[in-house]
């Protein structure tokens, strides 16, 4: 009876592919915050980079088309994990107490949906520029070039557009914690001599990825870095 | 009633050999159209279900806990024997054979030992295969302990837990088995009655305890393997839903009940320390492996034990028994430790119980040491008491373990109604007066696994389909009786609880029939049994409904059955005038106070026979013959 | 001591709720279960319903006792079951809740006695190594290195309680099913059906309707046989590597 459920049906299989599907994102994000990172280096090597990546145009599609699949996969296999856990408890305790469960990975469920509305906002803010307190960095220059250094310190002069990046980039940690030890959990990477590390790794990584990602508004809003 | 132990002649090697190849067999095809009921799920029952569904047989396996994983054996901690001789220490089957005769004090029957002996090795290579995780050597072999007054190291473990292992091997085979379809568990089941009609098993009549639904079930061989009844002294180291039900509805239907005063007292359980206490707990006995008894020299010495020294203590055992030391067996060990308490010198504030010391073990082993061999033992006993016993001995007293009692079977394990059998610590047969240690799971799983699916086989290939359905008078007649006590016992609302009741037949058991039994003792419990009777059913308050689940209901159906069990049990004690084993009667001993036993005049298996409410049981015997082991005095010095 | 006792009380059928009991004068050496069997005397005494709860063998081995108390599966004592908690873990006079275990795969049957024979379904898809009776090896041929059979006796203990599962937030199973496959998948015996088992087991998990695991580690925090939640990796690598063979 049971055994027709196929491996994405079962809650194991859905957890190896929310895995697998983090890891790219995870990778996409390291990747994205390095570069964005160029900032720091200054007009010139940001908007080259960015210049580059407008470039690279099938590239880019199949990074957005994976990372897109990844995201969706990610998202409808979390929603039936969780819905499957609100269901195996019908009935509440009157008094529960944790002992080992941590915030973060008691928050995964309401982190997840508000890190994809910021997704979301992220691409209405910065690349399509709907949200853009100064649309007109979306204008080239005589040389065809948009200023993507501008538009990114004028985006974060907006101290709301800030707090958001900085508040979601708290979440964005909690959730990388959790997600990444969660991740070797789930796809049996273990064993008992480097266990200590995984937990370690995760909390490396959560805290270096929050970290950039909270460097870039708070420079702009201390006046670190100016729009040239 | 007739006793025919159907024991087979010859040479004793080859007895079961024979007697399989004179057995009949029923083909293949037909074992599928031949049903059993099983009672209970220990090692006993489970190995049973899973290999008679193995062979074809269509099971069912009834047990009143959730599942058949929490039977009882699960609590046996230190081992299983077999007479493997992977040591070279020069043991064999017939020192094992020879062993447990001597051990069981020469009140058992030469056969059905030595076939223990003989199967008890294909037990262990079972138990490898199902993934058992038996306690290996470095090299990947098996390891072995010496245990309970065995010169030789013949005691396969899985650290302190190998009833666990064992049992969950057996329950991992049964459920193979339910997958298979040929198993139907009925969990929260318990067996009210035996239906026999013209003198034959054909089923059983149970209560579903979720639903209170009583209902029949018929069969073509019905096996109770429902354990022993040692909780009818209230406390002991059996489970609490532990009971007697079974095997007393069994003999209130003609099945003969063997030995009931055998009841092994272990030496080694944490001592009783208030009225409210609900259970004793039992610490391994090979903690005497390295474990040195004492009691104070010196009456009233209420010094902490740490603070007395060396030469004002008593190490009684290694004292008189020098030979043997802290090992001899647990009767004698637990005499001894009753001795020195009745003598004034034992310790605990209620003064039953003496020390058992591991500071010299932790000198020689280091902590870590005595760790690796007892962690688990020292854990749970610190749990109990709060008190560490790397740093302060432990104190212990005896309690009742084990039933060497139970009905009577013969060489097939057939009880004295045609298609009844009785397995494990059910029956009697295979440890005598006394059980050493690692026998009980031994004797459980050579019952379950290899011998009752041969001699099953045999009774069902002579004996054919039973003929008479659970919708038959006979059922209906059983499941009216049932349903009328159930419905006695609502009815009483008196002012008592069944508990209580419990607890006061247990004391007077304990007092009078306990360690040592007199004929006084004895007579007064006698006295007083149809007393505690006649209050109970008249002032027990049992609330709630028989129609659901109601432990309290449960409870009085069986303190109901000890207290009509107790009083054959204290006839047999007073009949058996010997001291012998687990039976210790103080008219009967040396003049050393060790247990005399009467050979000319019981060295046989005294069977009791029902003759209805109210009328004293008649006592029958079974004559025991030893060509083997001739008896001896047993002597530890 | 003196406790005031705030129990789940639930008739067959309909609905529970949360009933208030006074237990007085308690040992401090009493058990927890002992507590509750002096309550139940004085409740059958002033004819109500004794609390229905589930006990066996009281000396933490059969797995069949548990409650969750005060919010803790088995209490707040570590790597204990009920039965061997004893009253001096709690303060004198305090309030204590006790509640069943609490998942859709253990309906309560009544008070604290839940149904776990969703346990019993994992174990019957495949928690086993099918050999039949009599046709084993001698013991000493299959040889195991002490280390692994150390190492399976380690995830062997398992009670089957089900503690695990109520102290989940997400009331999963992973626990108890990654023991025995673990211990199976450890052992020489184990290997020929070790494909098979992970897959039938983890469905049978899923069928019986337990949550999933998202890592919490609640579960070995609460087992009173301190089973460690590495086994949960390792069933995810069993089950991933059986998944990937059966497609090959």
């Amino acid at each position: 009876m049971a055994n027709n459920m196929t491996f994405l049906e079962t809650s194991v299989g859905k957890k190896v592919l929310m895995a697998a599907t983090g890891f790219i994102i995870f990778g996409f994000v390291v990747v994205h915050i390095l570069g964005n990172l160029q900032l720091f280096l200054g007009p010139e090597a940001l908007n080259q980079y960015a210049a580059f990546l407008q470039a690279s145009g099938p590239i880019k599609w199949t990074v957005r088309i994976v990372l897109a699949a990844s995201v969706l996969a990610h998202i409808v296999s979390a929603v039936m994990v969780t819905l499957q856990n609100w269901r195996a408890r019908p009935q509440k305790y009157a008094v529960k107490r944790y002992q080992e469960t941590t915030y973060a990975a008691r928050t995964m469920w309401l982190g997840g949906p508000i890190i994809g509305l910021f997704v979301v906002y992220h691409l209405l803010h910065f690349t399509t520029g709907h949200c853009h307190p100064v649309k007109a960095g979306f204008i080239p220059d005589s040389n065809g070039v948009i200023n993507v250094y501008n538009n990114v310190i004028f985006g974060f002069q907006d101290t709301v557009a800030s707090g958001v990046y900085i508040f979601t980039m708290v979440l964005i940690g909690l959730h990388l914690y959790h997600g990444l030890w969660s991740m070797m959990q789930s796809v049996g990477l273990n064993h008992p001599k480097y266990n200590h590390w995984r937990k370690a790794f995760a909390v490396l990584f959560a805290l270096l990825i929050a970290t950039a990602g909270i460097s870039l508004p708070v420079s702009v809003l201390l006046g670190l870095v100016t729009p040239v | 009633m007739k006793l025919d132990s159907k024991a087979p002649d010859g040479p004793i090697e080859n007895r079961w050999d024979s007697h399989k190849f004179n057995m009949k067999l029923v083909n293949p095809a037909n074992k599928r159209k031949f049903d059993i009921i099983v009672v209970g799920a220990g090692l006993a029952g489970a190995s049973a279900s899973a290999t008679l569904a193995e062979l074809g047989y269509n099971v069912r396996c009834f047990f009143y806990q959730d599942s058949p994983r929490r039977a009882h054996s699960i609590a046996a901690q230190g081992g299983i024997n077999a007479a493997k001789n992977y040591q070279s220490d020069g043991d064999s089957i017939h020192r094992l054979f020879y062993d447990t005769v001597k051990g069981g004090d020469y009140r058992a029957r030469e056969s059905n030992v030595y076939r223990l002996a003989q199967v008890s090795n294909n037990i262990i290579d079972q138990c490898v295969a199902q993934g058992v995780p038996f306690a290996r050597e470095y090299g990947g072999n098996l390891a072995n302990r010496s245990f309970g007054g065995a010169q030789v190291s013949r005691t396969f473990y899985a650290r302190g837990q190998t009833g666990q292992q064992l049992l969950l091997g057996a329950y991992s085979a049964l459920m193979a088995q339910v997958n298979a379809g040929k198993v139907k568990l009925h969990r929260r089941s318990e067996m009210l009655e035996l239906v026999v009609a013209d003198g034959r098993a054909r089923g059983i009549v149970t209560r579903d305890m979720v639903t209170g639904k009583i209902e029949s079930h018929a069969a073509d061989a019905v096996v109770l393997a429902t354990g022993g009844y040692g909780n009818v002294f209230y406390l002991s180291t059996n489970a609490k839903g532990c009971n007697v039900t079974a095997a007393w509805r069994a003999y209130t239907k003609g099945a003969g009940f063997a030995n009931p005063c055998y009841t092994q007292i272990h030496p080694t359980c944490i001592p009783v320390h208030g009225e409210y206490q609900s259970k004793l707990t039992l610490m391994s006995e090979s903690l005497r492996n390295d474990g040195r008894i004492w009691v104070p020299k010196k009456k009233g010495d209420d010094r902490v034990p740490t603070s007395i020294p060396d030469h004002e203590r008593d190490y009684y055992l290694e004292r008189r028994y020098p030979s043997f030391g802290n090992l001899v067996p647990r009767d004698v060990a637990s005499r001894a430790a009753k001795k020195v308490c009745d003598e004034g010198l034992g310790v605990g504030s209620s003064g039953l119980g003496v020390y058992l010391d591991f500071s010299d073990a932790v000198k020689r082993l280091g902590e870590d040491g005595v760790r690796e061999r007892y962690g688990n033992l020292f854990h749970m006993y610190e749990k109990i008491t709060a008190e560490n016993p790397y740093k302060v001995p432990m104190r212990i007293f005896p309690a009742v373990h084990y039933t060497m009692g139970g009905l009577w079977v013969d060489y097939n394990l057939m009880t004295t109604i045609d298609g009844c059998f009785a397995i494990g610590e059910a029956n009697f047969s295979d440890h005598g007066a006394n059980r050493l240690g690692a026998s009980a799971l031994m004797q459980g799983l050579a019952d379950g696994y290899f011998i009752l699916p041969y001699t099953i086989g045999d009774y069902l290939a002579t004996a054919g389909k039973n003929s008479i359905h659970s919708d038959d008078k006979y059922f209906s007649k059983s499941k009216d009786d049932a349903h009328g006590k159930v419905n006695r016992l609502l009815a009483i609302k008196g002012e008592r609880t069944p508990d209580s009741f419990h607890r006061e037949l247990g004391k007077l058991l304990w007092d009078n029939c306990g360690m040592a039994r007199s004929d006084e003792s004895l007579k007064r419990a006698l006295e007083k049994i149809p007393k505690i009777k006649d209050e109970f059913w008249q002032n027990v308050k049992v609330p709630g409904e028989g129609k659901e689940l109601n432990q309290t209901l449960e409870m009085a159906g069986r303190v109901a059955d000890f207290i009509d069990f107790s009083e054959v049990l204290v006839r047999d004690a007073l009949a058996r005038t010997e001291s012998c084993g687990g039976h210790f009667r103080v008219e009967s001993q040396t003049d050393e106070n060790e247990a005399k036993r009467d050979d000319d005049n019981f060295a046989h298996a005294a069977v009791w026979e029902y003759k209805g409410e109210g009328t004293i049981p008649e006592r029958h015997t079974e004559q025991l013959s030893f060509e083997y082991c001739k008896p001896s005095q047993r002597s530890y010095k | 001591m003196n406790f005031t006792l705030k129990v789940w009380r639930q008739k067959p059928g309909e609905k529970g709720k949360i009933v208030t009991y006074d237990a007085k004068e308690i040992s401090s050496d009493a058990s927890f279960l002992e507590m509750l069997d002096i309550v139940n005397e004085r409740l059958v005494i002033e004819g109500e319903e004794a609390i229905a709860f589930d006990h066996d063998c009281r000396e933490g081995i059969c797995g069949m006792c548990g409650c969750v108390v005060n919010g803790y599966a088995h209490g707040h004592q570590e790597g204990t079951t009920l039965c061997q908690l004893h009253m001096r873990a709690f303060e004198d006079g305090s309030v204590i809740y006790v509640e069943p275990w609490r998942s859709r795969a253990f309906p309560v049957l009544k008070d604290l006695v839940v149904d776990r024979s969703a346990f019993d379904a994992i174990i019957t898809a495949g928690g086993y190594i099918s050999i039949r009776t009599g046709s084993a090896p001698d013991g000493n041929a299959i040889a195991v290195s002490k280390e692994t059979a150390d190492a399976a006796m380690d995830v062997a203990e398992c009670i089957g309680c089900g503690a695990c599962v109520a102290a989940c937030p997400n009331a999963s199973a992973m626990l108890f099913t990654s023991a025995k496959i673990s211990q199976l998948a450890l052992l020489p015996q184990g290997q020929p059906e070790r494909m098979t088992r992970a897959q039938r087991m983890v469905r049978a998990m899923e069928v019986a309707g337990f949550g999933a695991c998202t890592n919490h580690g609640e579960c070995e925090a609460a087992c009173p046989k301190e089973i460690k939640l590495d086994n949960i990796a390792r069933l995810n690598r069993e089950f991933i590597g059986a998944s990937v063979k059966k497609q090959a």
